[in-house]
């Protein structure tokens, strides 16, 4: 396969809900690519539909009233068609997926060991005790102080941190592709969070592993990856390389999101800038830019859903660049100060 | 692990220990109510009373009373009904244990692997006519009244159909005890233990169900999916290990209650001297001792039945191994 190709490529992916007799949209043509060892970062508030979007590349949604609609394709593979039999060896080896509140996600009655154990040998055909040197391994290179003994060891015996870790551990065993994030760090705390992210930013040297970053945190982003998706209301509001997008978001929300992240350094200020109002609830999106009713710029234009149009080294939804009223760059001394 | 356990026995030795001394001082500590007129039964003679009063000792302080009681009940176990013209009440109650015993087990193996299987296979079909025609089935079978069933199976399996291929091997109705024949114990309680079952197994088919079905929800079920394991491995090694907990926490009290005396009315249905319709005998009877030790016992067999769950839930869920 071409070296570039993408090993992810989403287009148009639409996901309803079926409620009350009628298909409530969720996530409304979300288009993007994961290329190999890349670390992608979604952005959006919450309810934007990030989880939304990574359960429905894993076909892990199994609500009767769901509706998919668009193309999924791993490595040139459509997995929206894909029999849930067959996808079930992509699941966990090819694409591994780790969840946001590491206290809920081991199952509570086996060891954290027994679970990673599971993982390996569900996939590749290993003895017992190979499949546990490898999760004592994996656990050893997560940085889990004495792998051997917290292996045997129950999950509501280990902190979240060290959970989180062997949730790492256990997404890894069958050296996935892609790895897809959903908030890993959004329970644990900040020195934790910081040792996380570490962990998920030298995946793809250790491991040759992409990684799909779900977050709500900017600075989250800023620390960890390469491109970013910035998603409102279900809708991408704008993506591209996160260096473009930091130094001159294109578009509004993205630059409000830019500016409530609390400065590294420096005095923290005492309340940051936050953007006043919340998203439209699915049903109540507005047809136009749903980001209209929260927007300083919008005008009458903004009535008719603007496409993603390209600006600069990214992509955004907003009529603003085709007016040739691009937002100025962003002073980024303002967070250095 | 070991610290659990002790801790287990231990709280069941006080709970006994509890609960003798609140049964002797409601049957012998009632001010206003002279025990030994109600120990000597109804127009004893004064030397009948004389006796009693120095056999139980009730001419001396409470704690020797009681000392002199649980003597009787356990150690020398020479309680003796007046009432019933110096029958001893201890080995008639020893005598009733095994049949209870065997009744509520064999129950409890039926509707335990029957509501299992069909609160799993619900859960499995969730939404579909089979989950539907299980849960319907499940409410029947919690609607109907133990003693009507057991009153139609007597009628089918003992009279209208008893000379069919089908129920000519159905003994008469009463116990067979193991140790004279296990076929023949078997046997004669199967009926009766399909009978007690029904009912649990529409109680507890349908918690299972909406356990699981809530589990199903948990993120550690997403978990478990999102490794690629198939659905089966995840209802089951997941899912359904998980619900035990809650399974077995549920079947405790019920076993327990069962033991204690609680399979009465599938016991009088069937003709089984077990421990339910013996404590009902002697609370018709108004015979003290009887009354006394039925109780005692009944009490003693549920808390060890409810010790014996509490060690399985101990194996089942590693957090309260920890003691959290
Ligand atoms: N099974 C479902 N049925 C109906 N609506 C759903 C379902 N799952 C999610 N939603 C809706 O989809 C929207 C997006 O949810 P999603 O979990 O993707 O948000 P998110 O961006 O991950 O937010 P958060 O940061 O809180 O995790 C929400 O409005 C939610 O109510
Ligand atoms: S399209 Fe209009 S409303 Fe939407 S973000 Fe751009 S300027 Fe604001
Ligand atoms: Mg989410």
């Amino acid at each position: 396969m071409a070296g570039d190709a993408p090993l992810l490529d989403v287009r148009d992916l639409s996901v309803s809900f079926r409620s009350g007799g009628r298909d409530v949209p969720i996530i409304e043509n979300v288009s993007f690519a994961v290329c190999e060892r890349e670390i992608l970062g979604i952005v959006g508030e919450s309810g934007s539909g990030k989880s939304v979007t990574a359960m429905a590349i894993m076909r892990l949604i199994d609500d009767p009233g769901v509706t998919l609609r668009g193309s999924v394709r791993f490595r040139g593979q459509e997995l929206t068609t894909l029999p849930q039999k067959a996808f079930r060896t992509i699941r966990g080896r090819e694409i591994a997926m780790i969840f946001q509140d590491p206290m809920t996600a081991f199952t509570p009655v086996y060891t954290v060991g027994w679970q990673i154990d599971e993982a390996i040998r569900v996939h590749e055909r290993l003895s017992k005790a190979e499949a546990r040197a490898r999760t004592v391994r994996l656990l050893g290179d997560m940085g889990v102080p004495d792998p051997e003994r917290t292996a045997n060891r129950y999950p509501h015996q280990l902190s979240g941190g060290l959970r989180q870790r062997a949730m790492i551990a256990m997404a890894l065993s069958c050296n996935p592709a892609l790895l897809i994030a959903d908030e890993p760090t959004t329970a644990l705390d900040v020195t934790v969070q910081a040792q996380i992210l570490d962990l998920l930013r030298n995946l793809r040297t250790d491991y040759g592993s992409a990684v799909m970053l779900i977050t709500h945190d900017m600075g989250v982003v800023a620390e960890t990856c390469d491109h970013v998706m910035v998603l409102y209301s279900g809708r991408v509001a704008e993506r591209g390389p996160a260096a473009a997008i930091f130094s001159q978001p294109a578009h509004p929300y993205t630059a409000a999101l830019l500016d409530s992240i609390p400065p590294l350094t420096g005095p923290r200020p005492t309340r940051l800038p936050s953007i006043a109002g919340a998203p439209p609830a699915p049903l109540e999106r507005p047809p136009g830019c749903a980001f209209a009713p929260r927007c300083h710029y919008a005008h009458a234009a903004c009535d008719i859903l603007p496409p993603l149009v390209r600006c600069a080294e990214q992509e955004v939804a907003c009529v603003l660049p085709g007016e040739g009223k691009a937002l100025p760059p962003r002073m980024t001394e303002r967070v250095e100060a | 692990m070991l610290k659990s356990l002790l801790q287990r026995l231990g709280q069941t030795v006080f709970v006994l220990f509890g609960i003798s001394v609140m049964v002797f001082l409601v049957f012998f500590a009632t001010p206003g109510a002279d025990p030994t007129a109600r120990i000597a039964g109804k127009n004893a003679s004064p030397a009948t009373i004389a006796k009693v009063r120095q056999e139980y000792g009730f001419d001396r302080p409470l704690p020797v009373q009681y000392a002199t009681m649980m003597k009787k009940l356990f150690i020398t176990q020479d309680l003796t009904s007046y009432a019933n013209r110096g029958e001893k009440v201890v080995p008639e109650i020893i005598k009733a244990a095994p049949v209870t015993l065997s009744l509520a087990t064999g129950g409890a193996v039926i509707w335990v692997v029957v509501s299992i299987l069909m609160g799993t296979v619900a859960a499995a079909f969730r939404g579909t006519w089979v989950d539907r025609t299980l849960m319907a089935i499940g409410l029947v079978g919690v609607s109907i009244p133990v003693f009507w069933l057991g009153q139609v199976a007597n009628l089918i399996t003992q009279a209208r159909y008893h000379d069919t291929w089908l129920f000519s091997w159905v003994p008469p109705l009463g116990y067979v005890p193991f140790s004279e024949s296990p076929v023949g114990w078997f046997k004669a309680l199967l009926i009766s233990w399909c009978t007690l079952s029904v009912l649990f197994i529409g109680v507890y088919a349908r918690v299972l169900r909406s356990d699981l079905v809530t589990v199903s929800g948990e993120d550690f079920m997403r978990t478990a999916r999102a490794k690629g394991l198939s659905p089966s491995r995840v209802l089951l090694v997941h899912g359904l290990r998980t619900s035990m907990i809650t399974f077995v926490s549920l079947f405790g009290m019920d076993f327990a209650q069962l033991i204690g005396g609680g399979a009465l009315l599938t016991e009088v249905v069937f003709g089984l001297q077990g421990v339910g319709r013996l404590t009902y005998q002697a609370l018709s009877s108004l015979d003290l001792p009887f009354i006394m030790a039925s109780v005692m016992y009944s009490a003693v067999f549920v808390v060890l039945a409810n010790a014996l769950v509490d060690v399985v839930y101990l194996f089942l869920d590693p957090r309260v191994r920890d003691g959290r």
